[in-house]
């Protein structure tokens, strides 16, 4: 694997592992594997630790969105009472649920779900559906919302008795005790990876930036489906030693002038993907920040559950809106942006709802200019192009008269 | 039935006149909790000697409100936010907000915004409900809680204050679960606005004051002539059965609520505080009791052959299911309780509401329609 890696650039190894990792999903069953879909910043370590097949419904439906395949999905929810109102990944998911095939990717039906509410509440909900159309057994690990602003010592037990609980159900489902070795060695790849993510991203922040920041939509997805890999480690490894190479060379995989540096908040418009790549490099707009470069740096001491639990517990849309805010505008120093584009991603109350309050927030705290746009992750119903190309250049005006004002000041 | 009519006003006039009660409250030198949905530790409240009023949106117009939300939040959490950004939350001294929800995650953050200087406690319950490690954190949750109440309130609450406050509610509920048996025994003995006024009266009085009412409306209904029910009967499952003039098509239709599952009524009085030592463990095991609600982990979904059980058990014609416009818990829910009706024959209405007095006129039509339904 070593050796073969070597011989292929990040954009076909990433391509390799992505048509593997599905491959793999496919011929799960038949090699005796238990399949489960969890949710995306699951505890993989345990399913990993006891060679679960593991699918993961956002990537799922992200990939069908991406593909420009979610209309039939959709329109399939509709059919079976879902609501539109709902979020789109789940709908495109318990569509597929019902229907088991794609022409885009294909995903096995599961033995049994496994969920951590640790970005929204709406996953508890969206598992009970699966777990009760498949009749399957239902895992939940339930991190309580942190109000205050660190993951406190009770959340943490509480946490660590849902792990042994965790352990005591896979055992049941597997039929095999649980593989304490192998869990530690899980911990090492993930700890390891999760390093190789954070340093292959922390390019984009550089300036000028040798990647093109939107990127890491794409670059993210090994992120939540191989965490515990070695393969995704040697991935992100590869991607830095690319972004090296660039910057030695004075290039960058963005092919315009940067002439701004903005932090995009929120998913992707999967759907319009390349609509908005395109609008942004027309106005020389690098995405040189974003909160999943840390999101996903999932790093803890490797021997200690408390840090485990306390991880998973602290994702951003779990934490209060001060910690929140606090996070963006130290990304919006490091990254040097010069302006935020928010998306009001229809699909997400959790973020949508803090979103005003916190925009303000961190305004106060660094007067960045920034403008919100009407979307969302999956149903391409909800995004108009015409405001969107419209938003971006009010945000262009403004960052030229910022730029001017500061040039004056100096 | 003119005794009856009085205290369904005296009720109703504590739900109107808020205002006045509080004014009064606060001259008496009473502290003012609003209580956010879903669940909160009321009793906590009420064992500091302080008045909880709930703070379940209204009907008002949506402006204010905006400057925290698109346009797509529930209605509830819409004019609550409307509320706090217009001031009228002033008089009150702090909040107990829940997070069962993301926008309540989210409501609980920017309240601090729009009522600054007021007190803003938060708790967060387990999803994971059952398991006893769940109890010792929701214990956990409440002994912050009470920390934080008592220095609203300028004192410990004693054990034995929250005890007696336990069993003031415990009566409330008993009260109200005798008050559901009575009206789902008489069909039509009581219309779906007065059914509806009685529960959601609870959030706006004494609780010892609601007790004393429900207790004598309890006497009176029990006397009352059977009404020999030709209309149809209902039930209600939901969040919320509201605006009033909702219920107000339901009495002009004759559909009789027998029974119902609305978060903002009987979900409030179904699961008693049980016995113990530990106050605290007591308020933490009714949690752990809780199930079939929406907004508590239900792996088998058991709410939603509840509704269908509840319309079988209580005989009913069909159910209205409230759907609270962009509630997503409930949202999920509506597939299955759908099945489960379905499984079980019985007509189902998926009514989507929301507070505003403005779109009673297009509920008229679906239920009209569904009524008709009913009757063929």
């Amino acid at each position: 694997m070593e050796s073969e890696a070597k011989k292929l650039d990040s954009k076909q190894l990433l391509g390799k592992l992505q048509v593997q990792y599905y491959t793999e999903l496919a011929m799960a069953r038949k090699k005796g594997r238990k399949v489960c879909w969890a949710s995306s910043i699951v505890p993989q370590e345990f399913l990993e630790a006891m060679d679960v097949a593991v699918c993961y419904p956002e990537n799922h439906s992200a990939a069908i969105a991406a593909k420009k395949g979610a209309m039939p999905f959709i329109e399939h929810a509709e059919a079976m009472g879902y609501s539109n109102d709902i979020c789109s990944y789940a709908r495109i998911n318990l569509a597929y649920a019902d229907i088991m095939k794609s022409d885009i990717v294909y995903i096995p039906r599961p033995d049994f779900v496994v969920c951590i509410n640790n970005i929204c509440g709406v996953l508890v909900k969206w598992y009970e559906n699966l777990a009760k159309f498949f009749n399957v057994p239902y895992i939940l690990i339930d991190v309580p919302y942190n109000y205050e602003y660190e993951v406190t010592q009770e959340r943490v037990d509480y946490i660590k008795e849902q792990f042994k609980d965790f352990i005591v159900q896979l055992e049941k489902i597997c039929g095999k005790p649980f593989d304490y070795d192998k869990f530690d060695k899980v911990m090492a790849i993930s700890n390891r990876t999760a390093r190789a993510w954070k340093k292959a991203m922390s390019y984009a922040a550089q300036k000028p930036s040798p990647m093109d920041g939107f990127n890491m939509f794409n670059y993210m997805s090994m992120m939540v489906c191989l965490r515990g890999k070695e393969s995704s480690a040697e991935l992100y490894e590869r991607i830095a030693e690319e972004m090296e190479e660039n910057i030695r060379e004075q290039k960058s995989q963005f092919p315009g002038k940067q002439k701004y540096r903005i932090m995009w908040d929120g998913i992707a418009c999967w759907p319009y993907l390349s609509h908005n790549y395109k609008t942004l490099l027309q106005n020389g707009i690098v995405i040189a920040g974003s909160t999943y470069p840390k999101a996903w740096a999932l790093e803890y001491g490797e021997n200690s559950m408390d840090d485990l639990a306390r991880t998973y517990a602290g994702i951003g849309n779990n934490c209060c809106i001060q910690r929140q805010a606090e996070g963006r505008a130290d990304i919006h120093k490091e990254c040097q942006v010069d302006g935020v584009i928010y998306h009001i991603n229809r699909s997400c109350k959790i973020m949508d709802f803090m979103q005003p309050e916190m925009r303000r927030k961190i305004y106060d705290m660094n007067q960045i200019p920034y403008i919100s746009f009407d979307g969302d992750q999956s149903d391409p119903k909800n995004f108009s192009k015409a405001q969107f190309e419209t938003r971006i250049q009010g945000l262009v005006e403004n960052m030229e008269e910022r730029r001017k004002e500061k040039e004056v000041a100096e | 039935m003119s005794e009856i009519r009085e205290i369904i006003d005296r009720m109703n006039w504590n739900i109107t006149h808020i205002s006045e009660t509080i004014q009064k409250k606060k001259e008496n030198g009473q502290k003012i909790i609003g209580v956010l949905p879903i669940y909160a530790p009321e009793e906590l409240i009420h064992a500091a000697g302080m008045f909880p009023v709930g703070c379940w949106g209204g009907s008002t117009p949506i402006s204010k409100a905006a400057k925290y939300f698109p346009a797509f939040a529930c209605s509830i959490m819409q004019a609550v936010m409307e509320y706090a950004e217009g001031g009228a939350y002033k008089e009150l001294d702090g909040f107990v907000v829940s997070t069962p929800c993301d926008t309540l995650k989210c409501v609980s953050q920017d309240l601090m915004t729009a009522c600054p200087g007021k007190d803003v406690i938060c708790i967060t319950y387990p999803q994971n409900n059952k398991p006893e490690h769940a109890v010792r954190f929701t214990m956990t949750e409440l002994y912050k809680v009470k920390a934080k109440l008592e220095k609203v309130c300028g004192h410990k609450i004693e054990d034995k204050d929250i005890s007696r406050s336990i069993e003031i509610y415990n009566e409330n509920r008993l009260a109200m679960q005798e008050f559901y048996r009575i009206t789902d025994e008489n069909p039509g003995v009581i219309g779906a606005k007065d059914r509806h006024i009685v529960a959601k009266s609870s959030y706006f009085m004494d609780k010892e004051e609601h007790t004393t009412l429900v207790k004598a409306l309890n006497d009176m209904l029990r006397q009352a002539e059977p009404t020999n029910w030709t209309g149809k009967k209902i039930v209600l499952a939901g969040i919320i059965a509201e605006p009033n003039e909702v219920l107000d098509i339901l009495d002009e239709m004759h559909l009789a609520v027998v029974a119902d599952e609305l978060a903002h009524e009987n979900r409030q009085f179904r699961t008693l505080v049980p016995q113990g030592i530990d106050q605290l463990e007591r308020l933490a095991r009714q949690y752990q009791n809780m199930e079939a609600c929406s907004v508590i982990y239900d792996p088998e979904k058991k709410r939603c052959q509840l509704i269908a059980d509840l319309a079988k058990n209580h005989h009913a014609d069909g159910v209205i299911y409230c759907q609270m416009k962009f509630c997503d818990p409930e949202e999920f829910d509506y597939p299955f309780v759908k099945k489960a009706c379905e499984e079980a024959e019985i007509p189902l209405l998926n009514l989507e509401v929301d507070q505003l007095t403005e779109t009673a006129g297009q509920a008229r039509t679906r239920i009209q329609a569904f009524a008709e339904m009913l009757d063929m």
